[in-house]
Protein backbone atom coordinates (compact mmCIF):
# COMPACT_ATOMS: atom_id res chain seq x y z
CA UNK A 1 0.00 0.00 0.00
CA UNK A 2 0.95 2.95 -0.85
CA UNK A 3 0.96 5.51 2.24
CA UNK A 4 2.45 9.20 2.68
CA UNK A 5 3.82 11.17 5.49
CA UNK A 6 3.52 14.97 5.85
CA UNK A 7 7.37 16.11 5.88
CA UNK A 8 6.80 19.64 6.30
CA UNK A 9 8.06 19.50 10.08
CA UNK A 10 8.01 17.37 13.00
CA UNK A 11 8.28 13.49 13.89
CA UNK A 12 7.49 12.25 9.81
CA UNK A 13 10.92 9.60 10.14
CA UNK A 14 8.80 8.23 13.30
CA UNK A 15 5.26 7.60 11.68
CA UNK A 16 7.77 6.18 7.86
CA UNK A 17 9.52 3.77 10.08
CA UNK A 18 6.22 2.30 11.74
CA UNK A 19 4.08 2.34 8.17
CA UNK A 20 6.90 0.54 6.45
CA UNK A 21 7.57 -2.01 9.53
CA UNK A 22 3.64 -2.83 8.67
CA UNK A 23 5.04 -3.45 4.99
CA UNK A 24 3.97 -0.10 3.59
CA UNK A 25 5.88 2.07 0.62
CA UNK A 26 6.02 5.05 2.48
CA UNK A 27 6.49 8.97 0.84
CA UNK A 28 7.34 11.66 2.42
CA UNK A 29 4.93 14.81 1.29
CA UNK A 30 6.54 18.23 0.94
CA UNK A 31 4.73 19.41 -2.39
CA UNK A 32 1.58 19.01 -3.87
CA UNK A 33 3.42 16.77 -6.43
CA UNK A 34 4.12 13.81 -3.73
CA UNK A 35 0.71 13.26 -3.42
CA UNK A 36 -0.03 11.30 -6.46
CA UNK A 37 -0.53 7.52 -6.17
CA UNK A 38 -1.31 7.55 -2.50
CA UNK A 39 -4.40 6.42 -0.73
CA UNK A 40 -3.65 7.76 2.83
CA UNK A 41 -1.35 10.78 4.79
CA UNK A 42 -0.36 10.80 8.27
CA UNK A 43 0.38 14.21 9.28
CA UNK A 44 2.74 13.74 12.44
CA UNK A 45 3.67 15.05 15.64
CA UNK A 46 5.73 18.75 15.32
CA UNK A 47 4.22 22.45 15.64
CA UNK A 48 1.26 23.39 14.49
CA UNK A 49 1.64 27.22 13.60
CA UNK A 50 5.04 25.72 11.85
CA UNK A 51 3.37 23.37 9.69
CA UNK A 52 0.31 25.11 8.82
CA UNK A 53 2.54 28.05 7.53
CA UNK A 54 4.49 25.70 5.32
CA UNK A 55 1.31 23.91 4.04
CA UNK A 56 0.18 27.31 3.19
CA UNK A 57 3.33 28.64 1.34
CA UNK A 58 3.58 25.93 -1.33
CA UNK A 59 0.06 25.45 -1.97
CA UNK A 60 -0.09 21.80 0.38
CA UNK A 61 -3.05 22.80 1.96
CA UNK A 62 -5.57 23.27 -1.39
CA UNK A 63 -3.55 19.67 -2.63
CA UNK A 64 -4.48 18.23 0.82
CA UNK A 65 -8.27 19.32 0.62
CA UNK A 66 -8.72 17.85 -2.82
CA UNK A 67 -6.76 15.02 -1.55
CA UNK A 68 -9.36 14.37 0.62
CA UNK A 69 -12.09 15.73 -1.72
CA UNK A 70 -11.46 12.93 -3.85
CA UNK A 71 -11.33 9.89 -1.33
CA UNK A 72 -7.89 9.77 0.34
CA UNK A 73 -7.36 9.09 3.94
CA UNK A 74 -5.61 11.28 6.40
CA UNK A 75 -4.73 10.52 10.02
CA UNK A 76 -3.45 13.55 11.93
CA UNK A 77 -1.55 13.11 14.91
CA UNK A 78 -1.44 15.91 18.01
CA UNK A 79 -0.05 18.99 15.79
CA UNK A 80 -1.45 17.01 12.66
CA UNK A 81 -4.60 16.82 14.82
CA UNK A 82 -4.94 20.21 14.89
CA UNK A 83 -4.52 20.84 11.25
CA UNK A 84 -7.77 18.92 10.45
CA UNK A 85 -9.83 20.87 12.98
CA UNK A 86 -12.58 23.28 12.02
CA UNK A 87 -12.25 25.18 14.83
CA UNK A 88 -9.01 25.84 16.98
CA UNK A 89 -9.76 27.31 20.34
CA UNK A 90 -8.32 31.28 20.79
CA UNK A 91 -6.31 30.66 17.44
CA UNK A 92 -6.47 31.70 13.83
CA UNK A 93 -3.33 29.62 12.37
CA UNK A 94 -3.78 27.91 8.91
CA UNK A 95 -6.11 24.62 9.78
CA UNK A 96 -7.63 22.49 6.60
CA UNK A 97 -10.80 21.61 8.29
CA UNK A 98 -11.50 18.41 7.27
CA UNK A 99 -13.20 17.08 10.70
CA UNK A 100 -15.80 19.35 12.49
CA UNK A 101 -14.16 19.35 15.61
CA UNK A 102 -13.29 22.15 18.17
CA UNK A 103 -9.89 21.81 19.30
CA UNK A 104 -7.97 23.23 22.14
CA UNK A 105 -3.93 23.51 21.72
CA UNK A 106 -1.67 22.67 24.72
CA UNK A 107 -4.65 21.83 26.77
CA UNK A 108 -2.77 19.70 29.66
CA UNK A 109 -0.60 22.67 30.12
CA UNK A 110 3.27 23.08 29.76
CA UNK A 111 6.13 21.05 28.72
CA UNK A 112 6.36 19.59 32.65
CA UNK A 113 2.79 18.58 32.68
CA UNK A 114 3.35 16.23 29.64
CA UNK A 115 2.62 12.31 30.17
CA UNK A 116 2.27 8.85 29.57
CA UNK A 117 -1.04 6.74 30.31
CA UNK A 118 -2.64 3.26 29.45
CA UNK A 119 -5.83 3.67 27.66
CA UNK A 120 -8.61 1.91 25.94
CA UNK A 121 -9.26 2.61 22.34
CA UNK A 122 -12.30 1.63 20.73
CA UNK A 123 -11.28 -1.19 17.91
CA UNK A 124 -8.46 -2.34 19.97
CA UNK A 125 -8.27 -5.16 22.76
CA UNK A 126 -6.19 -4.22 25.76
CA UNK A 127 -5.17 -0.67 25.83
CA UNK A 128 -2.52 1.67 24.23
CA UNK A 129 -0.04 3.13 26.00
CA UNK A 130 -0.43 6.22 24.95
CA UNK A 131 2.09 9.61 24.93
CA UNK A 132 0.71 12.82 25.57
CA UNK A 133 3.35 16.27 24.83
CA UNK A 134 1.86 19.65 24.85
CA UNK A 135 -0.93 18.00 23.48
CA UNK A 136 -4.26 18.94 22.40
CA UNK A 137 -7.90 17.88 23.42
CA UNK A 138 -11.09 17.91 21.49
CA UNK A 139 -13.40 19.73 23.31
CA UNK A 140 -16.29 19.14 21.11
CA UNK A 141 -16.98 16.72 17.89
CA UNK A 142 -19.99 17.72 15.07
CA UNK A 143 -22.70 15.31 13.88
CA UNK A 144 -21.60 12.01 12.70
CA UNK A 145 -18.15 12.34 14.34
CA UNK A 146 -17.38 9.21 16.38
CA UNK A 147 -15.25 9.58 19.41
CA UNK A 148 -12.89 6.49 19.72
CA UNK A 149 -11.20 7.40 23.19
CA UNK A 150 -11.30 9.88 26.11
CA UNK A 151 -9.27 10.64 28.84
CA UNK A 152 -10.89 12.18 32.06
CA UNK A 153 -13.66 12.52 30.03
CA UNK A 154 -11.73 14.88 27.11
CA UNK A 155 -12.01 13.36 23.93
CA UNK A 156 -8.36 12.22 22.35
CA UNK A 157 -9.33 10.28 19.49
CA UNK A 158 -11.71 11.24 16.88
CA UNK A 159 -13.02 9.72 13.50
CA UNK A 160 -15.52 10.59 10.54
CA UNK A 161 -15.18 8.37 7.71
CA UNK A 162 -11.69 8.50 6.55
CA UNK A 163 -10.20 12.18 8.86
CA UNK A 164 -8.95 10.49 11.90
CA UNK A 165 -7.11 12.22 14.53
CA UNK A 166 -5.51 11.58 17.68
CA UNK A 167 -4.04 14.06 20.60
CA UNK A 168 -1.25 11.52 21.74
CA UNK A 169 1.90 10.00 19.84
CA UNK A 170 1.38 5.93 19.06
CA UNK A 171 4.86 6.67 16.69
CA UNK A 172 6.81 7.12 19.76
CA UNK A 173 5.81 3.75 21.13
CA UNK A 174 6.50 0.47 19.35
CA UNK A 175 3.03 -0.04 19.78
CA UNK A 176 1.92 -0.32 15.81
CA UNK A 177 -1.97 -1.51 16.20
CA UNK A 178 -3.16 2.26 15.64
CA UNK A 179 -1.58 2.18 12.60
CA UNK A 180 -2.97 -0.77 11.51
CA UNK A 181 -6.28 0.24 12.84
CA UNK A 182 -5.46 3.25 10.14
CA UNK A 183 -4.22 1.00 7.05
CA UNK A 184 -7.12 -1.56 7.38
CA UNK A 185 -10.53 0.48 8.60
CA UNK A 186 -9.62 4.10 8.02
CA UNK A 187 -7.66 3.57 4.41
CA UNK A 188 -9.48 0.25 3.85
CA UNK A 189 -12.96 1.81 4.33
CA UNK B 1 -18.11 7.45 25.05
CA UNK B 2 -14.99 4.64 25.62
CA UNK B 3 -14.04 6.27 29.33
CA UNK B 4 -10.89 5.25 30.52
CA UNK B 5 -10.09 2.56 33.31
CA UNK B 6 -6.40 2.65 33.89
CA UNK B 7 -5.49 6.47 35.63
CA UNK B 8 -2.00 6.11 36.66
CA UNK B 9 -0.38 8.90 34.73
CA UNK B 10 3.31 9.39 34.57
CA UNK B 11 4.89 12.95 34.35
CA UNK B 12 8.66 13.97 33.19
CA UNK B 13 9.54 10.27 32.03
CA UNK B 14 12.55 9.68 29.63
CA UNK B 15 10.06 9.57 26.63
CA UNK B 16 8.21 12.31 27.90
CA UNK B 17 11.28 14.28 27.08
CA UNK B 18 12.80 12.87 23.97
CA UNK B 19 9.33 12.47 22.68
CA UNK B 20 9.31 16.67 22.71
CA UNK B 21 12.52 17.12 21.26
CA UNK B 22 11.49 14.63 18.23
CA UNK B 23 8.64 17.13 17.80
CA UNK B 24 11.02 19.55 16.88
CA UNK B 25 13.17 17.75 13.83
CA UNK B 26 12.64 19.54 10.62
CA UNK B 27 12.58 23.20 12.36
CA UNK B 28 14.34 25.90 13.34
CA UNK B 29 14.49 27.22 17.12
CA UNK B 30 15.27 30.98 17.24
CA UNK B 31 16.93 33.32 19.63
CA UNK B 32 14.73 36.34 20.76
CA UNK B 33 15.82 38.72 23.73
CA UNK B 34 11.87 40.68 23.16
CA UNK B 35 8.40 39.67 23.64
CA UNK B 36 8.21 41.51 19.95
CA UNK B 37 10.97 39.66 18.62
CA UNK B 38 9.29 36.11 19.55
CA UNK B 39 6.10 37.22 18.08
CA UNK B 40 7.83 37.50 14.80
CA UNK B 41 9.79 34.31 14.97
CA UNK B 42 6.38 32.55 15.88
CA UNK B 43 4.84 34.42 13.13
CA UNK B 44 7.99 33.39 10.31
CA UNK B 45 7.40 29.59 11.36
CA UNK B 46 9.88 28.86 14.25
CA UNK B 47 8.72 25.77 16.58
CA UNK B 48 10.43 26.88 18.78
CA UNK B 49 11.95 30.63 20.63
CA UNK B 50 15.34 30.33 22.85
CA UNK B 51 14.91 33.79 25.51
CA UNK B 52 17.85 35.24 26.29
CA UNK B 53 19.00 38.94 26.99
CA UNK B 54 21.61 39.02 24.74
CA UNK B 55 22.30 36.97 21.41
CA UNK B 56 25.82 35.43 21.49
CA UNK B 57 27.13 37.93 18.73
CA UNK B 58 26.54 40.86 22.17
CA UNK B 59 27.91 38.36 24.49
CA UNK B 60 30.85 37.87 22.58
CA UNK B 61 31.07 41.82 21.84
CA UNK B 62 29.92 42.44 25.74
CA UNK B 63 32.59 40.53 27.65
CA UNK B 64 32.47 39.76 30.65
CA UNK B 65 29.91 36.69 32.65
CA UNK B 66 27.60 35.81 31.13
CA UNK B 67 24.73 34.30 33.35
CA UNK B 68 20.95 33.18 33.26
CA UNK B 69 18.19 35.60 31.74
CA UNK B 70 16.35 37.58 33.88
CA UNK B 71 12.88 35.60 35.15
CA UNK B 72 10.70 38.76 34.41
CA UNK B 73 12.37 38.76 30.73
CA UNK B 74 11.88 34.60 30.33
CA UNK B 75 8.16 35.02 31.68
CA UNK B 76 7.45 37.96 29.58
CA UNK B 77 8.26 35.43 26.26
CA UNK B 78 6.59 32.29 27.37
CA UNK B 79 3.70 34.44 27.67
CA UNK B 80 3.50 36.47 24.29
CA UNK B 81 3.72 32.99 22.04
CA UNK B 82 1.72 30.03 22.05
CA UNK B 83 5.18 28.14 20.31
CA UNK B 84 7.43 26.30 23.01
CA UNK B 85 9.80 28.74 24.80
CA UNK B 86 13.65 27.47 25.91
CA UNK B 87 16.19 29.52 27.80
CA UNK B 88 19.96 28.86 28.74
CA UNK B 89 21.16 27.95 32.25
CA UNK B 90 25.53 27.95 32.55
CA UNK B 91 27.11 25.03 32.64
CA UNK B 92 26.86 22.70 35.65
CA UNK B 93 24.29 25.75 37.07
CA UNK B 94 21.49 23.48 38.40
CA UNK B 95 20.18 26.74 40.86
CA UNK B 96 19.43 28.58 37.56
CA UNK B 97 17.92 25.36 36.13
CA UNK B 98 15.48 24.94 39.25
CA UNK B 99 14.80 28.17 38.62
CA UNK B 100 14.18 28.35 34.87
CA UNK B 101 12.52 24.58 35.41
CA UNK B 102 9.75 26.69 38.04
CA UNK B 103 9.27 29.53 35.32
CA UNK B 104 7.87 27.06 33.26
CA UNK B 105 10.16 27.27 30.31
CA UNK B 106 9.57 23.90 28.38
CA UNK B 107 13.09 23.32 27.55
CA UNK B 108 16.34 23.71 28.98
CA UNK B 109 20.12 24.68 27.19
CA UNK B 110 22.77 24.00 29.41
CA UNK B 111 24.75 26.12 27.64
CA UNK B 112 28.53 27.02 26.53
CA UNK B 113 27.32 30.12 25.39
CA UNK B 114 27.10 31.57 29.09
CA UNK B 115 30.16 31.28 31.02
CA UNK B 116 30.69 28.24 32.64
CA UNK B 117 29.70 27.71 36.51
CA UNK B 118 31.28 24.97 36.95
CA UNK B 119 34.79 23.30 35.11
CA UNK B 120 34.69 20.42 35.98
CA UNK B 121 30.99 18.89 35.91
CA UNK B 122 27.57 19.07 34.22
CA UNK B 123 23.97 19.49 35.74
CA UNK B 124 22.30 15.99 36.89
CA UNK B 125 19.33 16.71 34.16
CA UNK B 126 17.81 13.02 35.35
CA UNK B 127 16.76 15.05 38.28
CA UNK B 128 14.55 17.59 36.37
CA UNK B 129 11.06 17.19 34.64
CA UNK B 130 12.19 19.99 32.13
CA UNK B 131 13.76 18.26 29.36
CA UNK B 132 17.46 19.52 28.56
CA UNK B 133 19.66 20.12 25.22
CA UNK B 134 23.31 20.26 25.22
CA UNK B 135 26.42 21.15 22.94
CA UNK B 136 28.50 18.76 21.60
CA UNK B 137 31.59 18.62 19.66
CA UNK B 138 32.49 14.96 19.23
CA UNK B 139 30.15 11.40 19.80
CA UNK B 140 31.71 10.99 23.77
CA UNK B 141 30.84 14.54 24.48
CA UNK B 142 27.22 13.57 23.26
CA UNK B 143 27.13 10.58 24.82
CA UNK B 144 28.17 11.97 28.36
CA UNK B 145 25.45 14.50 28.22
CA UNK B 146 22.88 12.42 27.18
CA UNK B 147 24.39 9.94 29.88
CA UNK B 148 23.78 12.55 32.32
CA UNK B 149 19.74 12.56 31.37
CA UNK B 150 19.69 15.45 28.40
CA UNK B 151 16.71 14.60 25.97
CA UNK B 152 18.65 16.73 22.36
CA UNK B 153 22.27 16.98 21.63
CA UNK B 154 22.72 20.12 19.25
CA UNK B 155 26.33 20.95 17.98
CA UNK B 156 28.34 23.70 19.46
CA UNK B 157 29.58 25.69 16.26
CA UNK B 158 31.15 28.51 17.26
CA UNK B 159 28.49 30.54 18.47
CA UNK B 160 28.23 34.38 17.87
CA UNK B 161 30.65 34.24 14.72
CA UNK B 162 28.15 33.86 11.72
CA UNK B 163 30.84 30.91 10.52
CA UNK B 164 29.43 27.58 10.04
CA UNK B 165 32.55 25.86 9.52
CA UNK B 166 32.79 24.97 13.31
CA UNK B 167 29.00 23.62 13.27
CA UNK B 168 30.21 21.66 10.08
CA UNK B 169 33.45 20.61 11.58
CA UNK B 170 31.47 18.92 14.86
CA UNK B 171 28.28 17.56 12.72
CA UNK B 172 30.70 15.71 10.22
CA UNK B 173 32.63 14.33 13.71
CA UNK B 174 30.10 13.03 15.40
CA UNK B 175 28.14 11.49 12.40
CA UNK B 176 31.46 10.18 11.25
CA UNK B 177 32.14 8.79 14.72
CA UNK B 178 28.65 7.35 14.65
CA UNK B 179 29.47 5.45 10.87
CA UNK B 180 32.39 4.27 12.25
CA UNK B 181 30.82 2.76 15.55
CA UNK B 182 27.71 1.46 13.29
CA UNK B 183 30.63 -0.95 11.46
CA UNK B 184 32.34 -2.16 14.57
CA UNK B 185 32.00 -5.71 15.21
CA UNK B 186 30.57 -6.12 18.70
CA UNK B 187 33.40 -7.53 20.99
CA UNK B 188 34.97 -4.10 20.00
CA UNK B 189 32.44 -1.99 21.68
CA UNK B 190 34.12 -1.58 25.19
CA UNK B 191 36.98 -0.47 23.80
CA UNK B 192 35.68 1.85 21.90
CA UNK B 193 33.47 3.11 24.83
CA UNK B 194 36.92 3.81 27.04
CA UNK B 195 38.55 5.29 23.83
CA UNK B 196 35.14 7.71 23.31
CA UNK B 197 35.16 8.56 27.10
CA UNK B 198 31.65 7.77 26.91
CA UNK B 199 28.74 5.26 29.09
CA UNK B 200 28.55 1.67 27.18
CA UNK B 201 25.04 1.19 26.98
CA UNK B 202 24.88 4.15 24.74
CA UNK B 203 27.76 2.91 22.58
CA UNK B 204 25.99 -0.40 22.06
CA UNK B 205 22.87 1.94 21.43
CA UNK B 206 24.85 3.60 18.40
CA UNK B 207 26.27 0.86 17.33
CA UNK B 208 22.88 -1.10 17.27
CA UNK B 209 20.46 1.59 16.33
CA UNK B 210 23.23 3.96 14.06
CA UNK B 211 21.70 6.86 15.01
CA UNK B 212 22.05 8.95 18.64
CA UNK B 213 19.19 8.03 20.68
CA UNK B 214 17.86 11.55 20.75
CA UNK B 215 17.50 14.18 18.21
CA UNK B 216 21.00 15.90 17.23
CA UNK B 217 20.68 19.42 15.81
CA UNK B 218 22.78 21.89 14.45
CA UNK B 219 23.93 25.03 16.15
CA UNK B 220 26.37 27.80 16.30
CA UNK B 221 27.34 29.91 13.34
CA UNK B 222 24.09 29.71 11.21
CA UNK B 223 23.35 32.81 9.15
CA UNK B 224 22.17 31.83 6.19
CA UNK B 225 19.17 29.39 4.45
CA UNK B 226 21.83 27.46 2.57
CA UNK B 227 24.04 27.12 5.69
CA UNK B 228 20.51 25.68 7.32
CA UNK B 229 20.35 23.37 4.82
CA UNK B 230 23.70 22.35 4.29
CA UNK B 231 23.16 21.18 8.11
CA UNK B 232 20.42 19.02 7.40
CA UNK B 233 21.88 17.52 4.16
CA UNK B 234 25.03 16.61 7.03
CA UNK B 235 22.53 14.71 9.21
CA UNK B 236 21.10 17.38 11.75
CA UNK B 237 17.61 17.16 12.42
CA UNK B 238 17.22 20.59 12.65
CA UNK B 239 18.61 23.97 13.06
CA UNK B 240 19.11 26.63 16.08
CA UNK B 241 19.76 29.78 14.86
CA UNK B 242 21.01 32.66 17.50
CA UNK B 243 22.39 35.99 15.96
CA UNK B 244 22.01 34.85 12.11
CA UNK B 245 18.13 35.74 12.18
CA UNK B 246 17.74 39.51 14.50
CA UNK B 247 21.22 40.98 14.08
CA UNK B 248 20.50 40.93 9.82
CA UNK B 249 19.09 43.51 8.08
CA UNK B 250 15.29 42.33 7.52
CA UNK B 251 15.08 39.43 10.38
CA UNK B 252 11.44 38.33 9.51
CA UNK B 253 12.80 37.39 6.01
CA UNK B 254 15.45 35.48 6.51
CA UNK B 255 13.61 34.04 9.62
CA UNK B 256 10.64 33.05 6.81
CA UNK B 257 13.16 31.93 4.68
CA UNK B 258 15.48 30.02 6.86
CA UNK B 259 12.32 28.18 7.92
CA UNK B 260 11.59 26.95 4.40
CA UNK B 261 15.16 26.09 3.76
CA UNK B 262 15.20 23.31 6.40
CA UNK B 263 11.89 21.52 4.99
CA UNK B 264 13.10 21.99 1.76
CA UNK B 265 16.55 21.50 2.12
CA UNK B 266 16.90 18.65 -0.95
CA UNK B 267 15.43 21.28 -3.18
CA UNK B 268 17.90 23.41 -4.59
CA UNK B 269 15.36 25.84 -7.16
CA UNK B 270 13.44 26.31 -3.82
CA UNK B 271 16.89 27.23 -1.78
CA UNK B 272 17.12 29.76 -4.63
CA UNK B 273 13.83 31.18 -4.67
CA UNK B 274 14.12 31.58 -0.23
CA UNK B 275 17.88 33.23 -0.96
CA UNK B 276 17.14 36.18 -2.60
CA UNK B 277 16.61 39.71 -1.37
CA UNK B 278 17.51 38.73 1.78
CA UNK B 279 19.20 41.69 2.89
CA UNK B 280 22.33 42.01 5.13
CA UNK B 281 22.97 38.94 6.82
CA UNK B 282 24.82 39.83 10.33
CA UNK B 283 28.13 40.98 9.89
CA UNK B 284 30.80 37.99 10.67
CA UNK B 285 33.55 36.68 12.73
CA UNK B 286 35.77 34.24 11.25
CA UNK B 287 36.31 31.19 13.56
CA UNK B 288 39.96 30.81 12.59
CA UNK B 289 40.00 34.99 13.05
CA UNK B 290 39.59 33.94 17.10
CA UNK B 291 41.90 33.30 19.85
CA UNK B 292 41.59 30.36 21.85
CA UNK B 293 40.61 32.28 24.99
CA UNK B 294 37.71 33.67 22.84
CA UNK B 295 36.51 30.51 21.74
CA UNK B 296 33.04 29.52 23.81
CA UNK B 297 32.84 25.34 21.89
CA UNK B 298 35.97 24.39 24.04
CA UNK B 299 33.46 24.88 27.32
CA UNK B 300 32.24 21.96 28.44
CA UNK B 301 33.76 18.50 30.04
Amino acid sequence: MNVGVLALQGDFREHKLMLERLGCSVQEVRLPKHLEGLSGVIFPGGESTTIGKLMVAYQMDAALKKFAASGGAIWGTCAGAILLATDIVDSNQPRLGLLEMRIRRNAFGRQVDSFEVPLEVAGLVAPFHTVFIRAPVIESVGEGVEVLSSFEGRIVVARKDRIMASSFHPELTNDSRLHQLFLEKVIGS
Amino acid sequence: MLESKVNHTETGTLRVKTGFAEMFKGGVIMDVVTPEQAIIAEDAGATAVMALERVPADIRRDGGVARMSDPDMVVGIVNAVSIPVMAKCRIGHFVEAQILQSLGVDFIDESEVLTPADMQYHVNKHDFKVPFVCGSRNLGEALRRIGEGAAMIRTKGEPGTGDVVEAVTHARQIMGEIRKVQGLPEDELMTMARDLQAPFELVRYVWANGKLPVPNFAAGGVATPADAALMMHLGMDGVFVGSGIFKSGDPVKRAQAIVKAVTHYKDPEILAQVSRNLGEAMVGIQVVALTPEQKMAVRGW
